[in-house]
């Protein structure tokens, strides 16, 4: 851009970027036909259709159970269950819309592996155990991550984050009673839930980010009421809330270094391993290609009934004309 | 271009639009379905309220995608769908001109009349 151009328009917006300011600053909330500053705009729209992807990737490792669950009982939950999470990408979806861009766009930079998604997705579900693993643990951490989002200073991302918390809260209870019931059970169930926790916990711990320290972003997006409450500190309210959930249920979780301390108020814990994160958010992790690959199958294979449901709607418009002439 | 207009605002003249970010008439594509605002009755007797918007191909699938969308837990008895383009909006550089009117008129509100606490209820 030339200099001068950019001068001119900095000088343009500025009574606009102090009414957007203000506003933030007021903690009102910024609705899609008002003034925002280009980079507030561009970052909303990576994290919210970002989100979005992580719905509709996240809906792939349980579905892979759908057609094993144990009775028709947890069938037709996890069934519920992965419809929800697939309402929630529409939601969001629907929310980036609003800054302007087309929803087939989104979906090609996902296809096209451009966009990312939580890449607590890119590991397997092994087991039956893995489902109830998933809504408590990972919908827990999701939760925790997503009831500040409901404040965020965007509105319709606000208010499709408060729909979408409502219905997570089944999501972690029913995984929490799934896993409850099994270690009611069998030594062998009991040993899967607790190889299943083996599995995740770590993943879910890095689900909430960098820490503060080489989270470069945060900064901004806290001062523009995107995030309201660090990485670190979610992640510490997720810890300190599910151990005494896992002492409970009766399952050990993964971290020698686990401990109470009292002089802080919240639990200890070990270092996560943050190169194994980065390798998979990179793309190598065990299960990006697969994720990625039935994603776009499943586009593919749908791009048919997409056609057909518009080419009849256009014939019964055009019959329409024809009977009402 | 009007049919970025959502989240019940307006059709004309739209900031979203005049980014760039959207190229106009791409919606028309084949296999792009429309885009369609929903709004859901949660109980007889209340009004119609916006929830969000969905693609769907005509209205009669608009109203079937909405039910899967918007009505998993029973939160609505009627859905309203509405081509998301055919809903016209103020504007917020308009906000001033339309509604700062109304704040000197104060003595529009009950509150504006002294009335005896004899009276009593009034």
């Amino acid at each position: 851009m030339q200099p001068a151009r950019a001068a001119a328009r900095t000088s343009d917006d500025a009574p606009q970027q102090a009414r957007f300011d203000e506003r933030i600053r007021a903690e009102g909330k910024i609705e899609p036909q008002d003034w925002m500053p280009q980079a507030y705009r561009s970052t909303l729209l990576r994290q919210i259709s970002q989100h979005a992807h992580s719905e509709i990737i996240g809906m792939l490792p349980e579905g892979n159970w759908i057609s094993r669950a144990p009775s028709l009982k947890r069938k037709a939950i996890l069934l519920a269950k992965v419809q929800d999470e697939g309402g929630h990408g529409l939601y969001l979806y629907s929310a980036a819309e609003t800054l302007g861009q087309e929803r087939a766009q989104m979906l090609e930079e996902l296809h096209s592996g451009r966009a990312k998604y939580s890449s607590i997705f890119n590991y397997p579900t092994l087991s039956w155990a893995d489902v109830g693993v998933i809504g408590w643990l990972v919908d827990g951490a999701a939760i925790m991550n997503q009831i500040p989002l409901c404040r965020c200073s965007y509105g319709p991302y606000a208010r499709a984050m408060v729909r979408v918390c409502k219905e997570e809260s089944f999501h972690q209870r029913q995984g929490y009673e799934s896993l409850r019931v099994m270690m009611q059970g069998t030594p062998a169930q009991r040993a899967m839930v607790q190889d299943a926790v083996d599995r995740f916990w770590w993943k879910c711990l890095a689900m909430f980010g960098p820490p503060d320290d080489a989270s470069p972003h945060s900064a901004q997006a806290a001062q523009w009421g995107i995030k309201r409450v660090s990485n670190d500190t979610l992640r510490q309210r997720f810890i300190d809330a599910t151990v005494p959930q896992a002492e409970l249920l009766g399952v050990r979780l993964p971290d020698p270094a686990l401990q109470w301390n009292a002089d802080t108020g919240h639990y200890d814990y070990g270092p996560i391993d943050w190169d194994e994160f980065w390798r998979t958010l990179r793309g190598d992790g065990p299960c990006n290609a697969e994720r990625l690959g039935a994603r776009k199958h499943a586009h593919a294979q749908g791009q048919w009934v997409r056609d057909a449901a518009l080419q009849h709607a256009r014939k019964q418009q055009a019959r329409q004309y024809r009977e009402a002439a | 271009m009007s049919a970025r207009s959502k989240d019940g605002r307006a059709a004309a003249p739209s900031r979203v639009a005049s980014d760039g970010a959207t190229p106009a008439g791409q919606a028309a594509r084949l296999g792009d379905w429309p885009l369609w605002e929903i709004f859901v009755r949660s109980k007889q007797g209340l009004e119609h309220k916006h929830c969000g918007s969905l693609h769907a191909s005509d209205a009669r699938h608009a109203l079937h995608m909405a039910r899967e969308v918007y009505t998993r837990r029973q939160e609505g008895v009627s859905l309203w769908v509405v081509p998301s383009h055919l809903i016209c909006a103020s504007a917020p550089q308009d906000k001033a001109g339309l509604f700062d009117p109304a704040a000197d008129k104060i003595y529009r509100h009950p509150t504006f009349y002294d009335i005896p606490p004899e009276v009593g209820h009034m």
